[in-house]
């Protein structure tokens, strides 16, 4: 554990001293087997020890602006050019048609170049500047177009059209469509991909600027380590290294500049401490009709005869099945035949005939009561969160009150923002946690997670209580409120250590 | 319109020859058309059988791929065939029909012929998983459909 924590922060601080700004791990594997080569280096163990060490459920991640990603687009695309030799359009088609594995295309292109080029859509002299042509006697395939002296084009594949059906193809492909990297060519069956230059002859300069918006959208979407903030309107995209295969040990939560928190690893927002995957089946059974059926399971039961499902809503036990006229007990789903003349008292409960029904009816009623003992606590903090919020928003608010009432100055009156703020992140980090508390299989450690639990919660709620205190008094409660506030910061951080830990571990 | 000129074209080829198995039924406009077609071997599930089709061209047709269905007639008769990419309310799942496998050079003489050879090539009797579903549920245009081409054999 502690070792493999020195290699990961070792690594980190390794990272920026050795590439200059953003450009780190983008080279996958490359940076990998510098990895392995400089770790058992000690030089590093100095300079961790001035950093402040890593808690086990943060995660090492970038924040890029789309100037920073045009950039690293860039500068990716002159260094394959240099290597390869080739024009940078050729470099760009090459990397994207290669999901900008660099490592990958310099190997595939070293080795066969001329199939790289080929499969990639690009033919023997790509190097070309391309231009339109009239060409005598020409028909355009998609207009019918034959008038004498109509513009054409053609790609290196040679499929020439008339530029007019070129334009209206491409800009439907950028404007309607979304496409940019991959364009092909018209013709069926070609893939021929139409290049940045051939692009720019045809298309009108607002469109260019368009495709050059989708082009970099590709680029992110292409790289499996880097992700769009889904925040709305955000046009940061967040670097991390964190693979998919590690996403049942650890919660990658990164926060975009635009202070949004969310999960790399599904893009949903802050949910540690429960993993991915247990998030994403915990919502879809938040969603789904699943409790429709466990309702349906745990208040009504099935006609012994014919199956249709019955809801008891008051009456005798002596039922008698709407469909198949089956005459039955609600008791103990015997027949009411075998009950003799003990009518409206069922003392037959011992009996085997209907202990199974019965046992599977308790079975069910335990697990929605199970499922919703977790849930209305996961929801409550939800909805707590949210009016938590509309307070966050009148924080503000009293902050210029306090600073008139008390004559505080601003900076004084600042951790009211602060605390709203921890608010905030315990509520969400408890919402979660009881998700996560609910596919937890009873032991040692879950005991555990849940003393880390109630504490966070104690002291979430004592923070909470606080601000609902009149401004006036808020003045007064300040020492106090600062300590609260870093009490619960304290026990979110145990928290989330505690549990990053025993899943990193596998438990 | 950029579809008129070449649906004109079109139109008077198709009037003069056609491919074994393709019929023009009738093209009253420049934004709807119907086409027969029939099966040219004994392939027992769509032999003795001839089946409408119904083109739809959009403005921007041929950039655009125009939407192909088959449709039910009882007069003369004309079902659906049953195909496992064909459901029954008639809606082909084909990707030559789609934004992406779609070209512009293709036009409705190909596009029969593609259907044609499609129906002449497939052994099973059935219709598309969860048909019944997606025809029950289904409230949309085939444009607006997303499909997902997973089954390139048949």
């Amino acid at each position: 554990m502690d070792s493999d924590d020195e290699f990961m922060s070792g690594l980190s601080s390794q990272d920026e001293d050795d590439f200059g700004g953003a450009q780190e791990s983008d080279d996958g594997s490359l940076g990998d087997e510098f990895d392995d080569e400089e770790e058992p280096d000690v030089g590093f163990s100095q300079d961790k020890d001035l950093k402040p060490a890593r808690k086990s459920y943060e995660v090492d991640y970038k924040v890029f602006s789309p100037a920073d990603i045009q950039l690293h687009q860039d500068k990716q695309i002159d260094e394959v050019s240099a290597i390869l030799g080739q024009p940078s359009e050729a470099s760009a088609i090459l990397l994207r048609h290669l999901r900008w594995n660099k490592e990958r295309l310099i190997e595939a292109y070293m080795e066969k170049p001329d199939a790289v080029l080929e499969t990639a859509g690009l033919g023997p002299d790509a190097a070309q500047t391309p231009t339109t042509k009239v060409i005598k006697g020409f028909t355009c395939d998609i207009c019918c177009e034959d008038t004498p002296g109509l513009e054409t084009y053609a790609l290196k594949c040679g499929h020439r059209y008339c530029t007019d059906c070129y334009r209206q193809y491409l800009a439907q492909k950028i404007k309607d469509e979304g496409e940019a990297a991959r364009i092909q060519c018209p013709t069926r069956g070609c893939h021929r991909i139409v290049d940045a230059k051939s692009l720019d002859l045809l298309v009108a300069a607002e469109l260019r600027s368009r495709y050059q918006v989708l082009l970099t959208r590709t680029y992110v979407d292409d790289k499996e380590n880097l992700k769009w903030c889904p925040a709305p309107n955000c046009e940061y995209a967040i670097e991390c290294g964190v693979k998919k295969k590690d996403l049942s040990r650890i919660v990658p939560t990164v926060a975009c500049s635009c202070k949004h928190r969310f999960c790399f690893g599904c893009t949903l927002s802050d949910h540690q401490p429960a993993p991915c995957s247990l998030v994403k089946q915990w919502i879809k059974k938040c969603e789904d009709d699943s409790e429709t059926a466990n309702w349906i399971s745990a208040n009504t039961k099935e006609c012994p005869k014919c199956s249709s499902t019955i809801e008891k809503n008051g009456g005798c036990n002596h039922m008698t099945c709407r469909k198949c006229k089956h005459e039955f007990c609600w008791m103990c789903m015997g027949l009411w035949s075998e009950h003799g003349t003990s009518w409206y008292n069922c003392n037959r409960f011992e009996e085997k005939s209907g202990s199974d029904g019965r046992d599977a009816q308790a079975k069910s009623r335990q697990s929605l009561e199970r499922y919703l003992h977790y849930y209305n606590r996961y929801a409550n903090h939800e909805q707590s969160a949210k009016l938590d919020k509309d307070l966050y928003l009148k924080t503000e608010r009293k902050m210029m009150n306090l600073q008139t009432a008390s004559g505080m100055s601003w900076i004084e009156v600042q951790f009211l923002d602060t605390a709203s703020q921890a608010l905030q992140q315990c509520r969400q980090t408890l919402k979660w946690t009881y998700a996560f508390a609910y596919y937890l299989q009873r032991n040692n450690l879950t005991e555990i997670f849940e003393d880390n639990q109630k504490d966070l919660e104690m002291a979430v709620e004592g923070l909470s209580e606080m601000f609902e205190k009149p401004t006036t008094e808020l003045a007064a409660l300040k020492v106090d409120m600062m300590d609260k506030t870093s009490y619960c910061n304290k026990r979110r951080v145990i928290l989330l250590e505690d549990t990053a830990q025993n899943l990193k571990a596998g438990e | 319109m950029f579809a008129n000129k070449r649906l004109g074209k079109e139109l008077a080829k198709i009037q003069q020859s056609l491919p074994p198995g393709i019929d023009f039924v009738s093209a009253p406009d420049f934004k709807q058309w119907e086409m027969d077609i029939r099966v040219l071997d004994a392939n027992p599930l769509y032999a003795d059988q001839t089946y409408r089709l119904r083109f739809r061209f959009s403005p921007n047709y041929p950039i655009e791929a125009p939407e192909v269905t088959f449709i039910h007639l009882s007069q003369p008769l004309r079902t659906i065939p049953i195909h496992p990419h064909i459901y029954s309310n008639g809606i082909i799942c084909l990707d030559l029909l789609g934004t992406q496998g779609w070209s512009p050079v293709q036009n409705v003489e190909s596009v029969c012929m593609s259907l044609q050879s499609m129906l002449t090539g497939n052994t099973k009797n059935e219709r598309p998983p969860g048909d019944e579903e997606f025809v029950r549920r289904n409230t949309q245009r085939p444009r607006d459909i997303r499909f997902v081409y997973e089954d390139s054999s048949v």
